[in-house]
């Protein structure tokens, strides 16, 4: 009996874990979010050049790999993941205002924020209602990455328009892959950080909306 | 212009490099999917896919 009563505790207190790291994640998402807009919004309003975007992409890259790990379980953890989205959002400013200049632009960038909303909410709440494991995509889901990656490197020299937006697909499908793979993690215990999180869902929306306003793009021409 | 393609090209070798342990590590750790969990994922996707191409097709007018 003392052990079933233990056990039943032992769930209760995983249960409480795992709704407080689902809760804060997505609380910070939402901020993150925010603030990336508000960043988008200043580099779009000062008209920042493109080589804005390559700075913030190292920034936030060199953010991501050297700091994180080493302030995520303390509180400069947050100023951290702020600088990570800030930049991002940054950096994303002159990407949206090439998009705005072309022809039924404000369509296209509109479509791309709704389309990724609705991509993101809908894998999300899929994932946190089936309750389903997703660990086994993980494998799956850094190779494809590291192809994706070797495909991208190889597009900036040849400049393959129908290569360009077979990788835009391919990012749409991979980080759909990773809403799923991070929200099981959250919900099967694989993860136990709030910032770590967050990151990493920002990071597939981020490439969702870039690859939707890609596809969109050329799909318009 | 050229300069930025090699700096893109730089960042993304350095996203490889920094992805590749990683990668190898999740190959090695993660555990098989059943037919079913992977049919399950596909579906979800070409769901997705779908949903692609209706914004494509609302964008195109």
């Amino acid at each position: 009996m003392a052990l079933q009563n233990s056990t039943v505790i032992g769930r209760g207190e995983s249960l409480l874990a795992t709704n407080k790291l689902i809760r804060n994640t997505y609380l910070m998402l939402s901020m993150t979010l925010v603030f990336s807009a508000v960043m988008a919004g200043v580099s779009m309003a000062m008209h920042l050049p493109p080589m804005v975007s390559l700075i913030a992409m190292f920034g936030s890259m060199g953010l991501i790999w050297f700091v994180l790990p080493r302030t995520a379980q303390s509180s400069m953890g947050l100023v951290t993941v702020f600088a990570i989205t800030g930049l991002m959002g940054l950096g994303l400013g002159p990407t949206i205002n090439y998009y705005l200049h072309l022809q039924g632009g404000d369509q296209i960038v509109l479509t791309a924020l709704g389309g990724t909303g609705a991509i993101f909410l809908g894998l999300s709440a899929y994932a946190l209602i089936s309750r389903r494991d997703f660990s086994f995509m993980g494998g799956f889901l850094m190779i494809g990455m590291v192809v994706v990656l070797l495909a991208m490197v190889g597009n900036l020299f040849f400049h393959l328009p129908a290569l360009s937006m077979a990788l835009s697909a391919a990012v749409i499908l991979l980080m759909s892959g990773f809403i799923l793979y991070d929200t099981g993690r959250m919900i099967h215990g694989g993860v136990d950080n709030y910032l770590v999180m967050t990151v990493s869902l920002y990071l597939s929306i981020f490439n969702i909306f870039v690859s939707l306003l890609n596809i969109l793009g050329a799909s318009r021409d | 212009m050229d300069w930025m393609k090699i700096l893109s090209a730089v960042l993304i070798v350095a996203m490889l490099v920094f992805l590749w342990p990683r990668a190898a590590q999740m190959m090695r750790e993660s555990r098989k999917g059943s037919q079913s969990e992977w049919l399950n994922v596909i579906l979800i996707l070409v769901v997705v896919v779908g949903f692609v191409a209706l914004l494509m097709h609302f964008v195109r007018g």
